[in-house]
């Protein structure tokens, strides 16, 4: 029987080993290793942004003591606990409630109206994530009075996050940022209104996820699996490198109904995508694009 | 081979030391020059608007997977990260670094991953110790270091932490540094090994 010696790294924790400037041979790491991390775990980084990814792998190659991707890559397809420390590491998972406020002040203005022509809505709420974002725009459409006839879609790929979508509880020390967030996202009640202290976070107001549907979905992998009015995907696909976005924009423009209205990050666009000529862009700056074709 | 790019860092003061020394730059500057400077998350787009007012140059703030071209002067979006690919940008609203989001160390790491020595590094007035890191590596790297003189600049925290990082940076009036850049630009970056050299 082997007996199974945990090994210490060697080298200290600390400046990286990155004195040589190899751009080529660094990129053939890394595309072995995503590779490698797709045809084993079935995680699928390979069309990620290319820099971002880069300095997420270094953090962890820092923090554990290592000196290469190639090392890296050792630990990862050998050691599934070191895959799921990756996995997070990859994941980014920063939002705020009311996250640029001036674009719900515009969603107010300019969509709102149309939706109000509409018996019943269908919201795709494509990496929402920790769910912030979603009851910023549940309070919003409650607000409106279009709550009940909305059904919102709230997709993400890791169930983690979802599952803390769900529960609704965010950060009691978020609230006055959130506070003002909303106020200047044109808010009409008392923000306080929506949520109670508890369990050492500020807990939503259940009925705000009523009509939510949380559930998992890839946009690398998966398809469309509906027909919506709006579909929401902000600070997502910055991620994705140009080609895997121009991929998603397909299936988002498939999952539009026609007139049908999409939502990009304040510093996001349709610029050189395929579908660029079949949206008009309703009240610039914001990047909220109409399907007109 | 010639330089494919500036990255510049500042923060306090920022906006008098970037017009100054944009406005001294010709409006065909053959290299792409992107920025850093930290603002409230809140900010609207009024920098690039009155960097815009002073220079020859055209600026713009960062979107998405912008090409990088010459004669453009790129400001980082509040509340962003932009990093540099090849040929183009990316952003990311990865969690802020050292506090800043922008951050000018993440800026300057990815531009030495990219462009390493082809990448000159700069940094102005500023009152906190962000970009030291990231020059440092823009050096290891086989890029080129220049930082306001401390004694010109209208904060000094931010050029003596990043003199202290690259000793060997230059040291550089605004007046000075747009003389150099120029001087730069037309006589291209260190020759290096092992690396073919396309025309």
């Amino acid at each position: 029987m082997a007996i199974q010696v945990a090994t210490a790294p060697s080298s200290p924790v600390g400046e990286p080993e990155r004195q040589e400037f190899k751009p080529d041979l660094e990129r053939i790491e890394i595309e072995l290793l995503l590779e490698g991390i797709f045809r084993q775990y079935g995680f699928d980084f390979r069309a990620y942004a290319y820099a971002s990814i880069r300095r997420r792998l270094w953090k962890r190659i820092e923090e554990d003591g290592l000196s290469t991707i190639s090392a890296l890559q050792e630990r990862v397809l050998h050691q599934p606990e070191m895959m799921e420390k990756l996995l997070l590491d990859l994941s980014i998972n920063v939002t705020a409630m009311y996250r640029d406020p001036g674009f719900y002040v515009t969603f107010r203005e300019h969509v709102v109206p149309l939706l109000r022509t509409y018996p019943f809505i269908r919201i795709w709420h494509a990496g929402c994530s920790t769910g912030e974002e979603v009851y910023s725009m549940a309070i919003l459409l409650r607000e409106e009075g279009l709550y009940d006839r909305a059904r919102i879609y709230a997709t993400d790929i890791n169930e983690v996050v979802l599952q803390r979508a769900k529960e609704g509880i965010f950060p009691l020390e978020r609230m006055q940022e959130y506070t003002d967030n909303y106020i200047r996202a044109g808010g009409k009640k008392s923000f306080s209104e929506y949520y109670t202290a508890k369990y050492g976070g500020a807990l939503f107001d259940q009925s705000l996820t009523r009509n939510v549907v949380f559930s998992q979905h890839n946009l690398v992998t998966d398809r469309s699996f509906s027909e919506f009015n709006v579909i929401l995907c902000r600070n997502v696909l910055i991620y994705f490198d140009k080609t895997l976005q121009s991929k998603v924009h397909g299936l988002f423009y498939d999952s539009l109904s026609m007139f049908g209205v999409l939502v990009l990050g304040s510093k996001e666009t349709l610029r050189f995508m395929a579908h660029e000529d079949c949206y008009q862009q309703i009240a610039p700056p914001e990047k909220i694009f109409r399907k007109v074709r | 081979m010639s330089y494919a790019l500036v990255v510049l860092g500042t923060s306090w003061g920022g906006l008098s030391a970037m017009t100054a020394l944009f406005a001294a730059l010709p409006q065909d500057f053959p290299i792409p020059i992107v920025t850093v400077q930290h603002r409230s998350k809140d900010s609207d787009r009024l920098l690039p608007q009155l960097l815009q007012d002073k220079t020859g140059l055209t600026v713009c703030e960062v979107e998405d997977k912008d090409a990088l071209e010459a004669g453009k002067v790129y400001v980082a979006p509040a509340n962003y990260h932009v990093m540099i690919e090849r040929g183009y940008l990316s952003l990311t609203t990865e969690e802020p670094v050292r506090f800043s989001r922008p951050s000018i160390d993440v800026l300057f790491d990815s531009a030495a991953d990219t462009y390493g020595p082809d990448t000159i590094g700069v940094i102005l007035t500023g009152a906190n110790e962000d970009g030291s890191r990231g020059l440092a590596n823009i050096v290891r790297r086989g890029g080129r270091a220049l930082v306001q003189d401390p004694k010109s600049a209208e904060i000094p925290v931010m050029p003596e932490a990043a003199l202290r990082a690259v000793p060997a940076a230059e040291k550089l009036t605004l007046d000075a540094m747009a003389r150099r850049l120029i001087e730069l630009s037309r006589e291209g970056s260190k020759p290096r090994l092992g690396r073919k050299t396309a025309v």
